[in-house]
């Protein structure tokens, strides 16, 4: 064994990858229950992978064909139906797993220096993934599928001069049809992966350059021991690896539960109006995108007044576009001496907590009828524009009250709380 | 602690809002659907046969896929269910042409493989249970739940010679036999369901105890 060992390491850095990322790369060991996230969303990636592979042997990209298509593999392919719910579940559970991931650094400043790029690098990945499961979600080619494409596709139809022409070009027609169909497949099943596969890895390899933030915010590389290992590190194998073993457990477990017990999870994973064909001239009765883009659908539709001679949609695109450029931002704009949440003041905590608030606000406001009242008081568009301005304050408002904000001394050691 | 405070009220204000998002209108019936009740699944599959399919089609559905799933002989099936230019692999269409339904009716019948998924068990229950006598429409029948329907009442028969409770059972079954046509896997994702979910139980709970172990040093 040793002998073959040997044999690839001469050829190929086994021992010495294998050494500085995982036996011998030291993690801060006060991890809690947010630093799974990460693990479980590359899980999730790896699985999407594998049931998207064995769907596309089945699937048909063809106006004419593609419902009927995954109907058959709900019904005639051996374990289609399986691999098809996996598929869906997979693709709102990676949002799920996602958006906790994003939350943790938000909680423990893991965006802040020395770790910037690691954050760019997500925003950029969590945008493409958004990519991604856009052009999943027309390929059912279902009437929700349909209508949704039409409408995305349509908001770059506000960009002045070529809005017209570049939704055009998007689409490949002067509606979605089938040569959008065909081509959304194709970012779908290669280009989109491709990209994520590369985003994924550099995301790592920046991480591995600066180590893990915890949730002290303490830099664990200022402490060392006589070999040069920091004194409050464990190597990620295998302390880590058992741990998220652990974590997959959990997560499996109730990513299973919804496969198997309620796949469209009351219309949350699967809506009704998707199990209808496409059909060009009936709208279904509203059209929502699926609830991981609700809360930017929120802020494009909250937007209701022409403000300087351009009009109310253009403003809900830039807005919408605003409300994820700004996150890009969250490094410099948040000017705090530490990181953690434990040693922030109640400025920053209420902040976040408001923020919380105005985004899962909006995303349940965004499934809703925007002139209907669902909450109390206002209208739904109403209750969107209140969110709509408390979600940029917190982003506009950060550099000043991150700043103001009566911190508490951290640390010099992670503490095991 | 304010975070967790937080928390807990927006999963519990988005989870109630879930259950209530999926039942959609709240002035349909509720209906009672259990996919191991055989013998209503066979009743609403004869009664689908009867009068259902000579306009609509379930063209997701194979006649021998049903016969399995639902326990019908293949003489029965043969005799109760196929045309006789038709094999048991075939897929249970309707039995008029497109042209003709236009012509009768002003517009093809719906295929209703997936109308239990696409509208929901109540919409379907509710909706047979729903027609009137209207003297003005062409068919002489209206629906109170989908008001100008082109379809009448073609169950009449039935609801006039039974009692109501008797009619109600038929159209449960009717119902219940839809819902397995929606999706038929489910006769079997609930019962492999549960068997991983033990399964992810204990490779949870050694997981734990296997991570305690190698963690027993870490202070």
């Amino acid at each position: 064994m040793n002998r073959i060992l040997k044999w690839f390491d001469d050829r190929y850095p086994i021992v010495s990858v294998w050494e500085e990322h995982l036996s011998k790369y030291y993690a801060p060991k006060n991890f809690n229950i947010w630093y799974f996230f990460g693990s479980l969303a590359l899980l999730v990636f790896v699985m999407q992978i594998v049931t998207g592979i064995f769907l596309t042997m089945h699937y048909k990209p063809d106006a004419d064909l593609a419902f009927d298509s995954v109907e058959h593999i709900m019904r005639d392919v051996s374990w289609g139906w399986l691999m098809r719910y996996l598929h869906s579940t997979g693709a709102s559970m990676f949002f799920v797993v996602i958006y906790l991931h994003m939350f943790r650094s938000m909680l423990y400043g893991s965006y802040k220096g020395p770790r910037e790029l690691i954050w760019i690098i997500g925003m950029v990945i969590y945008l493409t993934l958004m990519a991604e499961a856009f052009f999943g979600y027309l390929l059912p080619w279902g009437n929700m599928s349909y209508w949704g494409a039409q409408v995305i596709i349509s908001l770059f139809g506000a960009v002045p001069f070529i809005g017209e022409g570049l939704s055009e070009w998007l689409r490949g027609d002067f509606v979605v049809s089938d040569a959008t169909l065909t081509r959304f497949f194709a970012f779908h099943v290669i280009l989109v992966p491709l990209m994520l596969c590369g985003l994924i890895f550099v995301h790592m390899v920046a991480l591995h350059k600066t180590g893990s933030n915890n949730p002290d915010g303490v830099e664990i590389k200022k402490n060392k021991d006589e070999s040069g290992n920091p004194k409050d590190g464990i190597p990620f194998h295998p302390y880590y690896t058992v741990k998220d073993l652990f974590g997959v457990g959990v997560f499996l477990f109730i990513f299973f539960g919804i496969t198997f017990m309620v796949p469209e999870l009351w219309g949350w994973f699967l809506e009704r109006a998707n199990f209808e064909p496409a059909n060009s001239l009936q709208t279904p009765p509203d059209i929502i995108p699926l609830w991981y883009l609700t809360p930017y659908y929120s802020i494009l539709r909250a937007v209701t007044y022409p403000l300087f001679g351009i009009e109310a949609k253009l403003w809900g695109v830039i807005s919408m576009g605003l409300a994820i450029f700004l996150l890009f931002l969250l490094p410099w704009l948040d000017r705090s001496p530490v990181k953690s949440i434990r040693y922030r003041g109640w400025m920053f905590k209420s902040a976040l907590a408001v923020f919380v608030i105005s985004f899962v606000l909006l995303g349940y406001l965004g499934t809703k009828n925007p002139q209907a009242i669902d909450l109390f008081l206002f209208t739904n568009v109403r209750w969107a524009q209140i969110c709509y301005f408390l979600y940029f304050a917190f982003f506009l408002l950060m550099p000043i009250y991150s700043r103001l904000d009566p911190v508490k001394p951290v640390p010099d050691r992670v503490t095991m709380k | 602690m304010m975070m967790r405070i937080v928390f807990a009220v927006l999963f519990m204000a988005v989870t109630a809002n879930g259950f209530a998002a999926g039942g959609g209108d709240e002035n349909l019936d509720s209906v009672h659907i259990d996919l191991r009740d055989t013998e209503s699944l066979q009743k609403g599959a004869a009664t689908f046969a009867n009068y259902c399919q000579s306009c609509h089609g379930i063209k997701y559905m194979r006649y021998n896929r049903m016969a399995t799933d639902l326990g019908i002989s293949e003489d029965v099936l043969r005799s109760n269910f196929l045309q006789p230019s038709q094999k048991p692999s075939d897929v249970m269409d309707v039995n008029m042409s497109e042209e003709d339904a236009k012509r009768w009716f002003g517009t093809a019948p719906p295929d209703l493989s997936l109308t239990a998924r696409s509208r929901s068990p109540e919409w379907i229950y509710t909706f047979l249970r729903s027609f009137r006598v209207d003297e003005q429409s062409n068919t002489g029948w209206d629906n109170d739940l989908f008001a100008d329907v082109a379809m009448p009442h073609v169950l009449y028969s039935v609801q006039e010679s039974t009692t109501r409770e008797e009619y109600d059972d038929t159209v449960r079954d009717l119902t219940n036999f839809l819902v397995y046509v929606a999706e038929p896997a489910k006769l079997v994702r609930y019962n492999i369901g549960i068997w991983v979910l033990i399964f992810m139980g204990i490779f949870t709970i050694c997981a734990y105890f296997l991570k305690k172990e190698y963690w027993k040093d870490v202070h």
